[in-house]
């Protein structure tokens, strides 16, 4: 890496870049980007994000959902392990780590498997694909919740030999079967099978006891009620080693939009109440909630122009997130120093990713994000790089917009075009 | 007139009263002796069901055709979509064939409102999921209007398996909408959640229930439902939810039973109390021509 740059303007002020960190002095032959009126954020670090290969290319690839992530303004993305085949073992997952290097728009980290194909049966080789080349340290079986108590146990337990984290869908599969939304007042009148808020409240509740009671750490992916904000507040008293997410859609949307049938707000968890958006962005104020996830998760036209039952769960988020983020939390004091907290630096922390979420000061990676605030837009297939085009703000304006993001140095992003 | 009938909750009470009323002159036709009217000819109507309901499908396609339209029963068994076509696809070939109405009836809930999304010609919704069945619930209050003389102040039980079924959704709105009172009896188990919201009363004892009523409405119970725990077994569903002679005995002088069929005899209600001078079982099914006529005749050729 050899280009110097210079970002003059912005509110942190100058930031100068040279060979790939940022320095404290002005480099000699930079270029220039002047980024007055625009927010610098170190580059974004996505915890939860579904890249669908191997397996799903027709959905999104590394290189597709990399280069969404880029213009979303984010330098690394964790990749769910839901594949297929599943990132169950060593290969697969060294599989993803290389095609993200070879992509090269972000720092593509994947996450392991809990359990052999995500079947809740028997642990995978976490150790393996902890000492594999993609030096795995966050393991889920996202999609699925790993139910056995005693299988949860022991994955809290194993993964301490290498200070791993168990991320956990937290959904108790018998109170969810057949469910297809939110369970309460819309449900009811749609005649969509519940998705009940206690589905989550409870595995969250024995999953921060067994994590309180083996002293593990436990990251609790995508909390959509306000009971669960309740639980996880509780835990955190204790002391426990407990972290948790939030989704963009989570912070803004509300289950009455299902009352279209549109599969474009299906999605898992599901769409909760208006009481349940304000309790979670609450929870993300007072850091209840560490970070914000994107959950992005693509799905081809097919696996959504359907009938609501048919139709797969997910929408795609990495390149909406930050200014999704920013609507919902609007009124939050110091907002950039949170979002820097809840979408880069603590996400960086959890998955153990040390070249990340460093912050913009001289020594550390030059992982950038310019974000305009003065800029409206409304995304839709021809704005939308990942590739699939699901998302719930097709034709709704959202404002302000990633114009520019750097990796250690290298523009990914400029002028909102991607680089590669 | 309404473009699509989706939902019992599309109606107002004008538009109920006059598909109602509509209905009442298309029972006149019924009982001719040529039981035709030439107002759909050259409109083309088709039944799309990818669920089994012969009943249904059948009184639809009576009703198209005492219209003169042109009818195409399409079954979703052996056709192209048990191939793997999807719903889109099929709407698009539809279209394409110059479809002016289409009546669905799907298993999953809302297919009905996509399908409108996808074509320009109308959709009626003949029972989609566990969501509603909008005509079944104009014909039930059809049936009441005609046995009762009156919609408004009526006081009408809906029995059984309310959480599963579209019927007693499409009910409670379309009988609220025409002024008549709901009170909703049931195991709690087999209860929507948030039912305190609906423009229902709530029971769980029928018998407290009964000597109020001027109609009880028995639910069918889906055989599935009794093996998975909704109620302990068939024998304490039928003692404490099921209508037998000594129980209808309870009811008013006055008051009639209905049931949507298909009925479980001997569960949901005894024989006896079907096959009695209360029950207008039968007459449902002939009602239900005269309901669709009046809705395929007010959505395609009627007045605005």
């Amino acid at each position: 890496m050899t280009s110097s740059w210079i970002v003059s303007g912005t509110q942190v002020g100058d930031l100068f870049v040279r060979d790939g960190v940022f320095v404290d002095s002005e480099p000699a032959d930079a270029q220039r980007i002047d980024a007055t009126g625009l927010i610098a954020l170190p580059g974004l670090v996505d915890l939860h994000t579904h890249l669908r290969e191997p397996g799903r290319e027709d959905a999104e690839t590394v290189e597709t959902g990399s280069r969404a992530a880029a213009l979303g303004g984010y330098t690394a993305v964790c990749a769910m392990a839901n594949t297929d085949p599943v990132a169950d073992t060593a290969g697969v997952v060294e599989q993803v780590w290389r095609l993200g290097k070879d992509a090269g728009l972000v720092d593509v980290q994947p996450i392991g498997a809990v359990t052999v194909g995500l079947a809740g049966e028997r642990l995978a080789e976490l150790g393996a694909m902890a000492t594999s080349a993609a030096d795995v340290r966050v393991f889920s079986d996202d999609g699925h919740c790993v139910h056995d108590p005693v299988l949860m146990r022991r994955a809290l337990e194993y993964v301490k030999a290498f200070d791993g984290v168990i991320a956990q869908h937290a959904e108790e599969p018998r109170l969810t079967a057949g469910a297809q939304m939110n369970e309460g007042d819309t449900s009811a009148r749609l005649g969509l099978a519940g998705w009940p808020a206690v589905a989550e409240e409870a595995i969250i509740a024995r999953d921060v006891l067994l994590a309180g009671h083996v002293n593990s750490r436990l990251h609790i992916c995508h909390v959509s009620t306000a009971g669960s904000v309740e639980l996880i507040r509780w835990a955190k008293s204790k002391g426990w080693r407990v972290t948790a997410e939030v989704t963009p859609h989570h912070l803004l949307l509300t289950d009455e939009l299902v009352g279209s049938y549109d599969p474009v707000f299906k999605v898992n968890p599901p769409l909760r109440t208006e009481a349940d958006v304000l309790a979670l962005r609450e929870g993300l104020r007072d850091g209840t909630i560490d970070i914000v996830a994107t959950d992005h998760a693509p799905h081809t036209v097919e696996d959504k122009e359907c009938e609501w039952a048919y139709a797969r769960p997910g929408m795609v988020g990495l390149e909406t997130a930050l200014s999704i983020v920013v609507e919902a939390m609007a009124g939050t004091d110091d907002i950039w120093g949170r979002v820097t907290d809840w979408m880069s630096v603590t996400p960086a922390r959890i998955a153990g990713l040390s070249q990340q979420g460093q912050g913009l000061r001289p020594g550390a990676p030059a992982n950038l994000t310019l974000f305009d605030p003065s800029l409206t837009w409304t995304p839709g297939p021809s704005e939308l790089m990942s590739r699939s085009h699901n998302t719930p703000y097709a034709g709704r304006e959202l404002s302000g917009r990633v114009v520019a993001t750097f990796l250690r140095g290298e523009p990914t992003v400029l002028d909102g075009k991607a680089q590669k | 007139m309404i473009d699509h009938l989706l939902s019992a909750s599309d109606l107002d009470r004008e538009t109920a009263t006059l598909v109602l009323d509509t209905a009442g002159e298309m029972a006149a036709v019924s009982g001719r002796e040529v039981k035709k009217l030439p107002t759909l000819r050259g409109r083309t109507v088709v039944n799309l069901f990818y669920e089994d309901s012969t009943r249904t499908r059948i009184s639809f396609e009576a009703a198209a055709k005492r219209l003169s339209a042109d009818v195409i029963n399409f079954a979703a068994k052996g056709s192209s979509v048990s191939k793997g076509e999807s719903l889109k696809d099929t709407a698009l070939t539809l279209q394409a064939m110059g479809a002016d109405a289409v009546v669905i009836r799907h298993s999953a809930s809302g297919a009905a409102h996509r399908l409108s999304g996808w074509i320009d010609g109308s959709v009626v919704n003949a029972g989609d999921g566990t969501h509603e069945h909008p005509t079944q619930a104009l014909l039930d209050a059809y049936t009441m209007r005609s046995r009762l003389g009156r919609l408004e102040g009526l006081r009408v039980a809906l029995v059984g398996d309310v959480l599963h079924s579209r019927v007693a959704r499409s009910n409670v709105w379309l009988l609220n909408t025409l002024g008549a009172e709901v009170t909703l009896v049931a195991p709690p188990t087999l209860l929507p959640v948030g039912v305190e919201n609906w423009p229902v009363q709530v029971s769980y004892d029928l018998d407290a229930v009964l000597p109020k009523l001027d109609v009880v409405m028995m639910l069918r119970v889906q055989r599935e439902r009794m093996s998975a725990s909704f109620f302990p077994s068939v024998r304490e569903y039928s003692r404490r939810y099921g209508l037998d002679v000594v129980r209808m005995g309870l009811l008013p002088e006055h008051a009639i039973v209905m049931h949507p069929g298909p009925m479980i005899r001997g569960m949901e209600i005894s024989p006896e109390v079907a096959d009695s001078a209360r029950s207008t079982i039968v007459e449902q099914v002939a009602n239900g021509v005269s309901v669709r006529m009046a809705v395929l005749y007010l959505m395609l050729g009627g007045i605005a």
